[in-house]
């Protein structure tokens, strides 16, 4: 069993806060969804337990099984179990997804020769097309492409806590269903902790969601079933506003 | 200033020379052009940046005959062999040391290659000018005076040569001075793909060659130069192409080696319809330098040029980027475009971009870009978030941002080795972290950061 705590998590940019105290925890096989208006923190929370630069935590922790990630670099943090689906996955031209994968294998001590196979086979159950592989990473694709990439690389990492940053945007339906139920898989079959951040609760019907979170100004102020996505259908974020303002 | 007076290289050692009458007058000829010239000096806008004024002729001497005998393939370093012989079971090869008598294996119909003039060739037997006119520099002068065997390659009219040619200047000698020389006449409607290796072991050497591309009405030639000099070796190079109508000319400058490296890369568009792509990539490590100048000139109407140019570099290494387009009156329906951009690995690194326009008539599309700066923070950090380590991650940035030109390289089973001597290239100069699945890594030996890796 893994999971991922974090306590008390604040974090600014600049000069302005935009975690004011964060408290979650994701265990195996869970899956859990934060929801929140745009400007809630949602990316910034994603990019803070990644660790990507530009954001300065000032309290708090984020621990993956008793491990402080805080302290580590991203590459560190991949390597202990973690794995960030992008909101806007970044092209990187002349590197292939194979290549990218090859080495981070081999510098977990996983055997690099696996991927190809790998890579094919979590293409397949995801619908990417497979000739995109010899493309650049995420290169002259698609948004829906994108996202999907990323879960193909989600399902051959197999990290422990995959963290996915609005994965549900820039996808039609059809590409929705097949992210969605490829990522249920991997939460129920693989024991893979999910906290995926969004802002519609599209995503949640499509997925097993066991927790529902509501982000708003930096701070978690609801936590609950999935019924409280249905909720938030109808009342909106407009009352948790004003309670975490409050 | 004037060239300074020289033991080594003066025109009683010229006429010692041996070789045909012709070529001792042409020696000569261009003696008196270089004896004439004023030395350049980084003071002239032309060798601004670069580090001419440390150049001291007097270091090296030249070496009649090319040195000790003929030149085969099989003498060759085994790493060098490899990439060449990766060119093709039917790729035909000249090998020569230091500019003299060598070796041709598998020639091909149509395909002549051998010290000019040599028959039987299809147009007349004249030498091709010497020298390149007044847009390439002085060196070419030197070149013209102390070439050991003007190397030429002709395609007859309408052939198109199967497999590349390739041809491989090797060079060696502490002290010596080496010019290699290409004369290579596409005739009309014909097409080859023809890769020049320059190369040489770590050595204090200086090397000036000069290639004279001709690409007759129709023709195509590709064209790969590919520097691997050793640490300590200094490189005065000219290319000069002719692009007659309707012909293309695909030119690439892959540099990776030397002390002090500069190409100087001419390409004149003289028929209407002429259509010329300019590439190169360079990495530099230690204290090199690579330098590189075009001149994209346009003295036709509706030519066409596009030259892209990457380099990286690390440690303390230096590049330069100098390149004008200039579209002479008349050139009307010209589209001319230039792209530099540099990637710098280190602090202590630097990277120099001067494009320019001049253009004298009104009907033309011309743009240029040049870029300078570290490697994008976000692609760093995509690649880590999948576990890559920073340092290896560097590197496939790096190696994918100079691939984007190697995947054009002209001889196709050349690009693999090229991909993996610039990835042994990048470790030796201190990026990644493992090489184990690197593809390729360690077919180059890596070096302190200063050679080619050869």
């Amino acid at each position: 069993m893994s999971e991922l705590v974090i306590d008390g998590l604040h974090a600014r940019v600049g000069r302005q806060e935009i975690l004011r105290g964060i408290d979650l925890r994701v265990g195996s096989g869970e899956v859990h969804a934060v929801m929140g208006p745009n400007g809630s923190g949602k990316s910034t929370l994603s990019h803070v337990i990644a660790g990507r630069p530009g954001y300065e935590v000032t309290a708090g922790t984020v621990r993956l099984d008793g491990v402080d990630l805080l302290g580590m670099r991203a590459w560190q943090r991949a390597q202990a179990g973690l794995f960030l689906a992008l909101q806007y996955p970044i092209e990187v031209p002349g590197v292939t997804l194979v290549e990218a994968l090859s080495e981070a294998f081999a510098a977990m001590g996983r055997d690099p020769a696996q991927v190809p196979a790998l890579v094919a086979a979590e293409a397949r159950s995801v619908g990417f097309d497979e000739s995109f592989l010899a493309r650049a990473l995420n290169v002259d694709l698609s948004g829906g492409e994108r996202k999907r990439c990323e879960i193909v690389q989600m399902g051959a990492i197999r990290p422990r806590i995959a963290v996915l940053d609005e994965i549900d945007s820039g996808l039609d339906v059809d590409a929705l269903r097949a992210v969605a139920r490829r990522v249920g898989e991997l939460a129920t079959q693989a024991g893979i902790g999910v906290l995926a951040i969004t802002h519609y609760n599209r995503l949640l019907s499509e997925l097993p969601v066991s927790t529902v979170h509501v982000l708003s100004a930096g701070r978690i102020v609801a936590s609950g079933g999935p019924q409280l996505a249905l909720e938030l259908e109808g009342t909106g974020y407009v009352a948790y506003e004003e309670e975490a303002r409050a | 200033m004037p060239v300074p007076e020289s033991s080594n290289f003066n025109a009683q050692v010229v006429r010692s020379l041996p070789g045909p009458e012709w070529l001792r007058e042409s020696r000569l000829a261009s003696w008196e052009h270089f004896a004439r010239s004023e030395m350049p000096r980084e003071s002239e806008e032309i060798w601004r940046y670069s580090r001419i004024d440390e150049l001291d002729l007097e270091r090296y001497a030249p070496c009649p005959g090319g040195g000790a005998g003929r030149a085969r393939v099989a003498d060759l370093p085994a790493q060098l062999r490899g990439l060449v012989e990766a060119a093709g079971p039917d790729a035909t090869v000249l090998v020569s040391r230091n500019g003299g008598p060598g070796e041709v294996v598998r020639p091909q119909s149509g395909l002549a290659v051998g010290p000019a003039p040599s028959g039987p060739f299809w147009q007349a037997t004249e030498p091709l000018p010497v020298l390149a006119g007044p847009r390439a520099d002085v060196w070419t002068a030197l070149n013209g005076a102390f070439v050991n065997v003007p190397w030429r390659v002709m395609v007859a009219p309408g052939v198109a040569v199967g497999a590349p040619l390739v041809v491989v200047h090797w060079v060696e000698g502490a002290g010596a001075a080496v010019f290699p020389h290409l004369e290579v006449e596409v005739a009309e409607g014909a097409s080859l793909q023809l890769v020049e290796v320059v190369a040489s072991a770590d050595a204090d050497l200086l090397v000036v060659p000069l290639a004279q591309l001709g690409v007759g009405p129709g023709a195509r030639l590709d064209f790969g130069h590919l520097q691997l000099l050793g640490a300590g070796a200094w490189e005065l190079g000219n290319q000069v192409s002719r692009v007659a109508r309707d012909a293309t000319l695909r030119s690439m400058t892959v540099a990776l080696g030397g002390e002090y490296a500069r190409v100087r890369t001419d390409s004149v568009l003289e028929g209407p319809g002429g259509d010329s792509e300019l590439l190169a990539a360079y990495l530099g490590g230690g204290q090199q330098m690579h330098d590189l100048r075009t001149v994209q000139l346009h003295a036709a109407p509706r030519t066409r040029s596009n030259l892209l140019f990457k380099g990286a570099v690390a440690n303390k290494a230096h590049s330069v980027y100098s390149g004008l387009i200039r579209v002479e009156k008349g050139a009307k329906g010209t589209n001319a475009f230039q792209t530099n951009r540099n990637l710098v690995l280190s602090e202590g690194a630097q990277a120099d971009s001067v494009p320019n326009l001049e253009i004298e008539d009104n009907d033309v599309r011309c743009s240029h870009a040049s870029a300078v700066g570290p490697i994008d923070e976000s692609q760093l950090f995509y690649l880590e978030s999948r576990g890559v380590p920073t340092s290896t991650a560097e590197l496939l940035i790096a190696l994918g941002f100079l691939d984007d030109v190697l995947v054009r390289f002209p001889a196709r089973g050349m690009r693999p080795g090229l991909r993996q001597a610039v990835a042994a290239k990048l470790s030796s100069v201190g990026l990644g972290e493992r090489q184990a699945t690197m593809p390729g890594t360690g077919v180059l030996s890596p070096d302190q950061g200063g050679g080619a890796g050869l």
